[in-house]
């Protein structure tokens, strides 16, 4: 489980998350949604350490990672993966060569071994046979799966997923969806998914926090969300002309 | 401003030697940059050597046309000491700046603004001891290497041009390049240039570590590297010479 107490980031004199606490428990899809700016990526890059915190605490399952150094701070690291909005797979390696990177840096695994995991990962997101591809060579819904093979190869605890859907077209958008809430599900994760994409929030939304301007307004699941009595969620999610009608007619 | 630049570059360099994770990877990242370094940048030593040998003959030759008091040996000598103490090493650095520095500087930048080097910390890697530490060590190793190879090349060349342009004779010319010889400037050049190798790719690493932004702003820093080093390299080539000549 992934706890975090009264977060509180500034830079200089902006306030970007305002003491935010929330739990995040595991074999569940938990969503943390908002606008653009609103401070959710912010968030997440201080839960896993890309950011400080001004102030509070991130747990991992009770250890504290805010008062960790970077040394100490390496075997929480090991337990988690990351897909980033942009993929960020090394542009100078294969798939195969990305997703043994970690393995080739942590375990004492035979290449064999490795490769057999890496063909595992490959097979779980649906890439057979991609292994000795370059990152340029790979469509964009290609690039995710295999950032999420990626991610997943060290068998975390632990998954954050930046925006998985940004850039993708909207069926590719929910295979995406529908496998990262298939794997957190398998492996009994903690997933933690940063997105502003409705699909996604109706799709995969098992536990959701809604942020605006830097505090957390409103926490709930997929079911609840649209009879919220928040009216900043509203606005949020009711900001199309789709949703408005949709809303109009219920 | 330049105090906090400075201190960061400091920072970044002390973060380099934290223990690796895995130090069969480091050593074959290691091999790939000097490859990269050294095979790469041979090209361009080559070419650019033999003209500073050429050159300098050509115009040590031309300032001694008149002078019946001097032998044309010196042609040979005065060529080997420009080559050996500053030509090879400084002018040869400052063009590999502009090669490797800007090679390093984009290729981190460019990991840097797509996100590769937060994938790096997320795995719990020490992002700058593996991206920079191989290119540093490839750079302080490769660099005094292809500066001895440009100096036996400028010293050709100017073999090269006496001969071409009637100017000098063979025997004259390695009469003067073996007569007179001073140990302790090849020392100093070799010093200038592992001095240099460090410059080039530890300022070129810093500029690219550092990038915020986008592609526009990998440009940027890709030039600051060849700006800053160059900067540097002659700086501490007035260093080397008050120090040790």
């Amino acid at each position: 489980m992934i706890e975090v107490v009264n977060v509180y980031k500034s830079f200089g004199s902006h306030e970007v998350l305002k003491n935010i606490s929330a739990q995040f428990k595991p074999g569940s899809t938990n969503l943390i949604i908002g606008a653009s700016g609103s401070g959710k990526t912010t968030l997440m890059k201080c839960m896993v350490g890309l950011h400080e915190v001004s102030s509070g605490e991130v747990y991992y399952n009770g250890r504290d990672f805010t008062k960790l150094d970077f040394k100490s701070r390496i075997p929480i690291r090991k337990e988690i993966g990351m897909l980033f909005q942009g993929v960020a797979l090394f542009d100078s390696m294969t798939v195969q060569e990305n997703i043994m990177f970690p393995l080739n840096m942590f375990s004492d695994q035979s290449h064999e071994e490795k490769l057999e995991r890496v063909n595992f990962c490959l097979k779980r997101v649906d890439l057979d046979g991609v292994n000795k591809l370059l990152p340029s060579e790979l469509s964009g819904g290609m690039k995710k799966r295999v950032g999420i093979a990626r991610a997943i190869a060290m068998k975390p605890e632990y998954l954050y997923c930046d925006e998985p859907n940004s850039g993708l077209d909207p069926k590719t958008s929910i295979l995406i969806d529908q496998l990262i809430q298939e794997i957190t599900h398998e492996y009994e994760m903690t997933t933690i998914v940063v997105t502003h994409d409705m699909n996604s929030v109706m799709e995969i939304g098992e536990h959701i926090i809604f942020i605006y301007d830097g505090e957390l307004k409103w926490e709930g699941n997929n079911q609840d969300i649209l009879h919220s009595d928040s009216p900043d969620l509203d606005n949020f999610i009711f900001a199309s002309k789709f949703m408005q009608a949709l809303k109009k007619n219920k | 401003m330049i105090l906090e630049h400075f201190g960061r570059y400091c920072l970044l360099i002390h973060s380099l030697f934290l223990k690796p994770e895995k130090f069969s990877v480091y050593w074959k990242e290691i091999l790939r940059e000097m490859v990269s370094i050294g095979i790469g940048s041979l090209g361009i030593v080559v070419i650019i050597s033999l003209f500073f040998g050429m050159v300098t003959a050509v115009q040590t030759a031309a300032q001694l046309i008149d002078s019946i008091f001097i032998s044309k040996s010196v042609i040979g000598t005065i060529t080997r000491d420009s080559s050996i103490l500053e030509l090879s090493p400084t002018i040869g650095c400052l063009v590999l700046a502009g090669r490797v520095g800007s090679n390093i500087a984009s290729q981190i930048g460019t990991m840097r603004v797509t996100e590769q080097i937060d994938a790096l910390e997320i795995m719990g890697i020490n992002s700058s001891g593996y991206l920079i530490l191989p290119k540093i060590i490839a750079c302080i190793t490769m660099i005094p290497m292809l500066i001895i190879l440009s100096m036996a090349l400028s010293i050709f060349g100017g073999l090269i041009a006496g001969g071409l342009a009637g100017i000098v004779s063979r025997q004259e010319y390695i009469a003067g390049i073996t007569g007179g010889f001073q140990t302790r400037y090849l020392v100093i050049g070799l010093i200038k240039s592992f001095i240099y190798g460090f410059i080039i790719s530890s300022i070129a690493a810093y500029q690219g570590f550092y990038t915020k932004g986008g592609a526009l702003d990998v440009g940027k820093s890709s030039t600051r590297a060849v700006v800053f080093s160059s900067v540097a390299i002659l700086l501490f080539d007035y260093i080397v010479a008050q120090l040790f000549l």
